[in-house]
């Protein structure tokens, strides 16, 4: 790939972020390709070097905070019409409530992945507190002079702190990958505004 | 590595390789490539990081009928070095220590 052509596709790929910052990084990648032509690299082995245009995008857009993004992309490309501010006036009552709408959807998404990660421990912390309780009613049992019911109750009070054990870990794997989920729904969320830039 | 770790190490090393003198981007990777590999893309972060805490100040240098960015670093870049140094002898007697047993077993 000729260096022009990698610069042309990391600009297309990047579409979306602030004007200003696509010039800086395009102006940084033009840089170091030139500097490494001048030092004796083939054009397109120097371009070959810095790695894929896709690889590049996708860190830059990862690196990008989302309120960049999503400001970039609702600012208007030019100034609004009076007929324009009017219909957007008049059809607040739908739009408005789309995004509502749409904002809801992603919260009440983000809140049952979380709501299912904290119900999980807390099953985990009762397991816990049921080791606890079966210890103290069997000390209860045993010097109301139960014994049978005592040694019941310690028995059921190490089922539970087995139980916890597994609980643990099972919790533990299910909290990273939820996070490793979200990380992921941000970088879609993401991609979903620059695309649609592209596509314009 | 630790990604917190990573990052405040990288931060120290792009400063070191401005340390002497003034540098640009391409000569910045070349210098550290034989004690750690920095894609550009990483780098560029950094740097605009290191500008954002006014550790380092841009400016830029007409070469060979093109533009290039110079890196300079200034006073509280030199001291972030200073204080990594130090941080760094905590950091190595902790390693001693971790790894006391095995050379005390070697």
């Amino acid at each position: 790939m000729r260096k022009q052509e990698f610069l042309d596709e990391l600009q297309m790929k990047l579409s979306g972020l602030p004007r200003k910052d696509i010039e800086e990084r395009i102006a940084f990648y033009s840089e170091i390709l030139d500097d490494r032509i001048e030092e004796g690299y083939a054009e397109e082995d120097a371009v070959r070097e810095i790695g894929s245009v896709d690889e590049i995008a996708t860190q830059i857009i990862a690196d990008t905070p989302f309120s960049k993004i999503a400001k970039e992309r609702i600012r208007p490309k030019r100034r609004l019409s009076v007929g324009e501010i009017m219909l957007l006036t008049l059809g607040s009552p739908i739009w408005l409530s789309l995004l509502i709408a749409a904002f809801a959807v992603m919260l009440s998404l983000y809140v049952s992945l979380w709501s299912v990660v904290i119900s999980l421990w807390a099953v985990f912390a009762s397991l816990a507190v049921c080791l606890i309780g079966g210890v103290s009613a069997c000390v209860v049992f045993i010097v109301g002079s139960n014994a049978a019911s005592g040694v019941a109750m310690l028995a059921t009070g190490i089922v539970c702190a087995g139980l916890s054990i597994f609980m643990f870990y099972g919790c533990k794997a299910v909290t990273s990958g939820i996070l490793m989920l979200t990380k992921k729904m941000a970088i879609w969320l993401k991609n979903c505004f620059i695309k649609k830039e592209v596509a314009k | 590595m630790d990604i917190q770790l990573k990052r405040g190490l990288l931060d120290v090393c792009v400063l070191a390789a401005i340390k002497n003198e003034d540098s640009y981007g391409y000569k910045m990777i070349k210098d550290m490539k034989p004690y750690i590999e920095l894609s550009e893309s990483t780098l560029y972060t950094i740097l605009k990081r290191l500008e954002a805490a006014a550790m380092l100040t841009v400016y830029t240098v007409e070469h060979g009928g093109r533009l290039r960015k110079y890196y300079h670093i200034t006073n509280m870049g030199l001291q972030r070095i200073e204080d990594f140094k130090n941080e760094w002898r905590e950091v190595m007697s902790i390693y001693r220590f971790v790894t006391k047993e095995e050379r005390e077993n070697a």
